[in-house]
């Protein structure tokens, strides 16, 4: 830490003199961003070389005598092994489900926070708020709040109605964690799509229905093609925050009833069972799964950025 | 025709918007009710309001005290928001100010750190923390969680750093200006809630985080989240504890949550939407 932060802090303007000193003018303009770059390099990237060494190796805690070299050993045994296969499949399928049905929630919110009506500025936080409640706070409230069997508060509102009680999270585990993690993600899709909409260009809108567009060819011809991008990157974002996610399904299930996603199933495998190798093959895993998704949100990223630039 | 529709519009707003605020009030209002009233079914909507339920989480009725949780959560998030703006600042200016060259090559650089999910490094940073004797430490909590916020913060400042126009800091240049000057006179009352939003958003991931937390503290620096997570197990009658724990908790990313509330989709979205 104190290693990184050493290094020189921002240098004065060079004096506007001729001479051979542009080499030096260079640095002093790198100067500032030195200490961040070492950091970030020895915190977040030493680390991942080292889960990648050590997914060579056979390698349980328990036994540190018996570490040796195991090539892809571990990888083999992630691949085949059925549990960690199908947690595999959970995490694809936990965030496709979030991130889908809260990117289609929050477009339709989006749609109707961007017109006018009283109290929009309230609407709009209190739409906010699921965001802002601590995850694992959200997830004790759903576990224990809501889905209690017996006291929960939708078995509650179902008993006025006369509907069935069910046991929300033995029935439907999956279901139960992705419906906490709805609730949670739909604000943050509907403030990038509301962003969107509201960049949207108006005389062009104003010019279109003056023709006589309809409100439906508005939304599908001028809208829709420019939220495209809001929308990939609500998606993409979302993606990368979901299929890290640990909090919910740590919370709501504990990994059991066939929830455990990979995050949860790194954690186990060298939290509790101690197998350093096959954590660290799964952690690549994840990561070769987020780079998919990344080489996409980046370019994503960079178009919209580039568009920013080259507009101001 | 269109009034009628355009009222209409308006109340499904409404309606929607209380149905996703409604478990957060639920959760509010359970805190203030007694154990007994807030395990029935149906639901007692009327029943006697109480403050039990937040004594018992402060643990004046027996339980463990979550001061010392609370007290490490607010030195990790603080702590590690301000060496973040002590990173970030001198970076975002060598990235918009006074560019270096490639600077949108390092940008991206730092966020496609982001992108590296948290459990690809967690096995080797316990490793390291428990050779190094750092384990159950409040400050590597801090050092991990200044890594996990400087890219966004980084984003953030320098789109901020960049709306301060070039112009302005030439004319003080020549008027004869220098560095310290400037950044305190010009560009900072220009970059200054953008700055106080950034930090914000930062003391959110913070205080929110709960993986690193759970795999590397234990007994000494327990963060807020960790102490939660002693609620996962249904310990009896405890419902309007959890609620109090969990809005007490919540209470510090709500406020900062919605002073941010301009900015926030600017953080949340690395800088990407303005």
């Amino acid at each position: 830490m104190t290693a990184t932060t050493t290094a020189p802090v921002a240098a004065p303007p060079a004096p506007t003199r001729r001479g051979p000193n542009a080499r030096l003018r260079a640095w002093a303009t790198r100067a500032p961003l030195l200490p961040a770059l070492a950091f970030m390099i020895v915190v977040t990237q030493l680390p991942f070389v080292a889960t990648v060494v050590i997914s060579f190796f056979d390698w349980n805690a328990l036994y540190p005598n018996a570490r040796r070299f195991t090539g892809f050993d571990n990888y083999h045994q992630v691949l085949t092994d059925a549990d960690l296969r199908h947690s595999v499949w959970t995490t694809a399928l936990l965030t496709a489900t979030v991130v889908l049905v809260s990117l289609v929630l929050g477009l339709g919110l989006a749609l109707l926070l961007d017109r006018r009506f009283r109290g929009r500025g309230v609407v709009r936080t209190l739409l906010i708020a699921p965001f802002l409640v601590v995850p694992v706070a959200a997830a004790l409230l759903w576990k224990h709040v809501l889905y209690n069997p017996e006291y929960g508060l939708f078995n509650g509102l179902l008993h006025y109605v006369g509907g069935p009680q069910p046991d929300w999270i033995s029935d439907t585990p999956l279901l139960a964690v992705e419906a906490s993690l709805v609730w949670q993600w739909t604000p943050f899709m509907m403030l990038i799509l509301l962003a969107g909409l509201q960049s949207r260009d108006q005389q062009q809108i104003e010019a279109a229905r003056v023709d006589g567009a309809s409100d439906w060819q508005i939304f599908r011809h001028l809208t829709l093609p420019h939220l495209r991008r809001y929308l990939e990157l609500g998606a993409l974002l979302g993606s990368i925050y979901i299929v890290q996610n640990f909090d919910a399904v740590f919370t709501i299930t504990s990994g059991g009833l066939g929830t455990a996603n990979l995050p949860y199933t790194v954690y186990q495998s060298f939290y509790q069972a101690h197998e350093n190798g096959l954590a660290s093959a799964a952690g690549v895993l994840v990561v070769i799964g987020s780079i998919v998704i990344a080489t996409f949100a980046l370019r994503v990223v960079s178009s919209l950025f580039r568009e920013e630039v080259s507009r101001a | 025709m269109n009034v009628v529709r355009r009222g209409g519009l308006g109340l499904l707003a409404w309606v929607t918007g209380i149905v996703f605020f409604l478990p957060v009030a639920w959760m509010a209002l359970t805190s203030f009710h007694s154990e007994q009233d807030a395990a029935t079914n149906p639901p007692s909507f009327t029943a006697a309001l109480t403050l039990d339920g937040y004594r018992e989480f402060f643990g004046t009725g027996g339980g463990a005290s979550p001061w010392p949780a609370l007290v490490n959560s607010v030195v990790a998030s603080v702590a590690s928001t301000l060496f973040v703006l002590l990173l970030a600042l001198p970076a975002a200016y060598a990235l918009s100010i006074r560019p270096v060259k490639k600077w949108t090559d390092v940008l991206f650089f730092f966020l496609s750190t982001k992108m590296l999910p948290v459990v690809a490094g967690l096995l080797p940073i316990y490793l390291f923390a428990k050779n190094a004797g750092m384990l159950d430490n409040i400050w590597l909590l801090v050092i991990l969680y200044t890594s996990m916020n400087l890219p966004i913060a980084v984003w953030m400042m320098q789109s901020f750093l960049a709306e301060v126009p070039v112009a302005i800091i030439e004319a003080a240049r020549v008027d004869g200006a220098r560095l310290p000057t400037i950044l305190a006179r010009v560009v900072a009352p220009i970059a200054l809630p953008g700055i106080a939003a950034t930090a914000l958003i930062c003391f959110i991931f913070s205080w929110n985080e709960l993986l690193f937390a759970r795999v590397l503290t234990g007994v000494v620096a327990e963060t807020a989240p960790v102490f939660l997570t002693g609620f996962i197990t249904s310990q009896g009658l405890f419902l309007a504890k959890v609620c109090a724990a969990s809005l007490v908790i919540s209470l510090p990313v709500l406020a900062a949550g919605f002073a941010a509330q301009d900015k926030l989709v600017q953080g949340l979205s690395l800088g990407a939407v303005k």
